[in-house]
């Protein structure tokens, strides 16, 4: 903190790519501040890997500019790179080697001392279930074992920024749930992670927040709660009684605006839930209706996702 | 966290040990060295021993003492040429199996990652190679007891370096330009061909006995191997590397680049002329000064070397010169439409071989190309000298009408083929090979249709109608 201002780990302004004439990344402005995850959620070729290869100071923008740890992408490079740690797209591991020993090339290269790597390959291996393989050659291995030890080649030299590039593609639902909870372990105060997915469910269980990217441009951009409110609209209550529902639907008060109904259920819409709530729920029991259950309409991200798109592109 | 910026070399070896380790991981590349290394060099130290006892029932010693030293660079050789396919495997390889963003991603620099590659594939076949010379040198010492000249032996184990460094180097280019290794060994052929090419040559002058030529062999490797590191840095960085998807044919982009090249900004012809005269021109000035020094060393070289093959003085007689100019002129149909069609299009052609040797070798081979026919000008102003003629006057009856013509259009043509090679070698940041080689192919066909073609044209009716008749007329003095 300086001045009472968090100090962004990313922090991007008008970034742009273009690869001739294709504009890849358009004017995306990003902040990610210690202890946060981000999203990047899109379709295919929306700019996610474009943007986090910027942001891993593989690529330089064509316009505008990334600071990792307040070090500029372009100017300090290498130094960007060392505090980055990056699981790539495609795992890219080299077949003829042992998990031990793909881990150590990419220690040496970090300039780590050799019993901190072996310290740490060990570590990452238990954490990720890979401790009984270690005699096998990288060859043998599944796709989620794969997918897992990249992870743990990101994560080897403790990086400050972990760009994550769909980590769980390609892994079975055990595999996946097992990263997924890791991820999770590894936010810490000091360490900001970028998760690009298209995997909503993974979006919103993992990010504080999600930015929707499509052709190049961050579209909507939010805590999952506040692109519900924004794109779907105020949270939707559904009440049900025991009996029938006559009457009730003209005690709503002030605020609640009906959506729906059925036989012993209605659906009202809230901007101030916490204020209309409990007016329902006074106002059913004076009239003597019985209320079984009120609760919210569960909408997901998806419903998020395909409404930005949507909205995105009319046709 | 514990990190830091791995310190050059530390880094490149880094690179460079994983990648050999690799390699001696990998059985086709491992069979083929140990076979190279041991089973290769006996079956030439056996092949020379029965050469030389075959030669020697027939007096013919100097095929053996020929044979040996050949074979000796053959040894060398072999093995190396596993260094283009583990390069290609390392650069190509590497992008196709999607292994190398990990790497891409550390803080290793683009330059560690190329020279710790290069040295990867290197190391192995140049250490079989070395081997395999021990091995051969040892059997033919315990066989026949014969050991090789220190210079000789030097000038091997030099060429075979310089020849792994340059078609690794090579290699790292192309693989620059492909995302498969298929597609790399399809286009590994722009160093098979050269490299084939350049060993017969070698053998040729092995057993001809020049060795000294074998230290400009050497000289001129490294000079290419210095070109090949330059483009190879420029090509092998991030950016190029994950920006830009090679394979893809794409007509249209092919068609954008060279229009760029070859219109620039111009709307009109007029603007497309004043363009190339108040652009390409002074672009192309340093060509321009290199392509004059060359035909002016073309022209000394040729005029030196009169004195030492002396051609028979009476051929430079004027009434053997008259006759012989008459002779041609009834042959070749000079003073005739026909023959101004006929001299055009011979030196469009030879312009048009001249480009297409150029645009493999940097511009080098159209150098020398455009520089025999002056040269073979100078031998033979030369030799008029030495006839006691005037040799200005030869120039100026035979050449000079016409060439003051045709020299500029052959100094412009060679400066845009230079040009077209240099494209190649200075790349602007962010652009690729492609891209890069396509817009100057564009300037050079702005340049040849512009100015070359129309000065070829004239220069050709020059030659067949005014210059004859100049010769004549200065002839008729005798020399």
């Amino acid at each position: 903190m300086r001045g009472g201002a968090m100090i962004p780990l990313i922090e991007t302004f008008e970034l742009g790519k273009r690869f001739g004439e294709l504009v890849a990344v358009d004017q995306v402005n990003l902040r990610v501040n210690p202890g946060e995850v981000l999203a990047l959620l899109g379709p295919n070729g929306a700019g996610k890997t474009t943007t986090i290869r910027m942001l891993a100071s593989i690529l330089g923008p064509s316009h505008g500019w990334v600071r990792i740890v307040g070090l500029d992408t372009v100017a300090q490079a290498s130094q960007v790179r060392r505090q980055v740690g990056m699981l790539t797209e495609h795992h890219g591991l080299y077949t003829r080697m042992k998990s031990m020993e793909y881990l150590a090339f990419f220690g040496e290269i970090y300039r780590l001392p050799t019993d901190l790597i072996t310290q740490r390959a060990l570590g990452l291996l238990d954490r990720f279930g890979l401790s009984e393989a270690v005699d096998l050659r990288l060859g043998a291995y599944s796709k989620g074992m794969r997918q897992k030890l990249a992870m743990a080649r990101a994560l080897l030299h403790d990086p400050t920024v972990l760009l994550l590039d769909e980590p769980t593609s390609a892994m079975d639902p055990e595999s996946a749930r097992l990263v997924r909870e890791s991820i999770r372990g590894l936010r810490s105060g000091n360490r900001a992670i970028v998760v690009c997915t298209h995997n909503l469910y993974e979006a919103e269980t993992l990010a504080d927040r999600i930015a929707v990217i499509r052709k190049g441009k961050v579209v909507a951009h939010g805590s999952p709660e506040d692109l519900k409110r924004e794109f779907l609209g105020n949270p939707i209550m559904e009440l049900r009684v025991a009996g029938s529902l006559d009457g009730a639907v003209r005690l709503l008060p002030d605020g609640a605006v009906l959506r729906e109904t059925g036989s012993n259920w209605l659906r009202f819409q809230s901007e101030d839930p916490q204020t209309v709530n409990p007016a329902v729920v006074r106002a059913m029991g004076m009239a003597g209706i019985e209320i079984v259950t009120l609760s919210e309409i569960g909408r997901s991200l998806e419903d998020v996702y395909l409404s930005v798109m949507q909205s995105e592109n009319p046709n | 966290m514990i990190s830091g910026e791995p310190s050059w070399l530390p880094g490149t070896l880094t690179v460079a040990r994983r990648e050999i380790r690799d390699q001696l991981r990998d059985w086709r590349i491992l069979a083929p060295i140990i076979l190279l290394t041991l089973f290769f060099p006996v079956l030439m130290n056996f092949t020379a021993n029965q050469a030389v006892q075959f030669v020697e029932q027939y007096g013919a010693e100097i095929i053996a003492d020929r044979l040996i030293p050949f074979l000796l660079m053959v040894v060398g050789f072999f093995p190396i040429s596993i260094s283009l396919v583990i390069a290609l495997e390392s650069f190509a390889g590497e992008r196709e199996r999607l292994s190398l963003e990990p790497l891409l991603a550390t803080p290793l620099t683009d330059g560690q990652l190329y020279f710790g590659k290069i040295i990867a594939s290197m190391l192995a076949p140049l250490g079989a190679a070395y081997l395999g010379i021990f091995v051969y040198l040892a059997g033919l010492f315990w066989r026949l007891g014969w050991q090789p000249p220190v210079g000789l032996l030097v000038q091997v184990v030099l060429l075979t370096t310089a020849q792994s460094i340059v078609m690794v180097t090579g290699a790292v280019v192309i693989s620059s330009q492909t995302t498969s290794v298929r597609a790399a060994n399809l286009l590994a052929s722009f160093i098979i061909v050269p490299v084939s090419q350049l060993i017969i040559g070698e053998s040729l002058i092995m057993f001809w006995g020049r060795y000294g030529v074998l230290w400009w062999i050497v000289a001129a490797l490294v000079l290419v191997a210095i070109v090949l590191i330059r483009m190879g840095l420029h090509l092998f960085n991030r950016e190029q590397l994950l920006g830009r998807d090679f394979d893809d044919f794409d007509l249209k982009w092919v068609k954008n680049s060279f229009w760029t090249g070859f219109r620039g900004r111009a709307e009109t012809l007029s603007g497309w002329y004043r363009e190339l005269l108040g652009q390409t021109l002074p672009q192309s000035r340093g060509s321009i000064l290199i392509m004059i020094l060359a035909l002016l060393v073309a022209y000394w070289v040729g005029f030196r070397a009169a004195s030492d093959y002396v051609l028979p003085g009476d051929l430079f007689q004027a009434d053997r010169l008259q006759a012989a100019l008459g002779e041609e002129l009834s042959s070749f149909g000079l003073l005739t439409a026909r023959g101004w069609l006929w001299v055009a299009w011979n030196n469009i052609r030879a312009l048009g071989l001249a480009s297409l040797l150029g645009a493999f070798t940097f511009g080098v081979a159209a150098v020398v190309l455009l520089m025999t026919p002056v040269g073979i000008v100078g031998y033979f102003a030369g030799n008029f000298a030495l006839a006691g003629g005037d040799s200005a006057r030869i120039l100026g009856g035979l050449v000079l009408p016409h060439g003051l013509l045709e020299i500029p259009a052959a100094i412009l043509a060679g400066a845009a083929i230079l040009q077209l090679g240099l494209a190649a070698l200075s790349l602007p940041k962010g652009s690729s090979l492609g891209a890069s080689w396509l817009e100057a192919l564009g300037k050079w066909a702005r340049l040849n249709l512009g100015l070359v073609l129309p000065l070829i044209l004239l220069a050709a009716a020059i030659e067949v109608f005014i210059t004859p008749r100049v010769a004549m007329a200065l002839l008729a003095g005798g020399p």
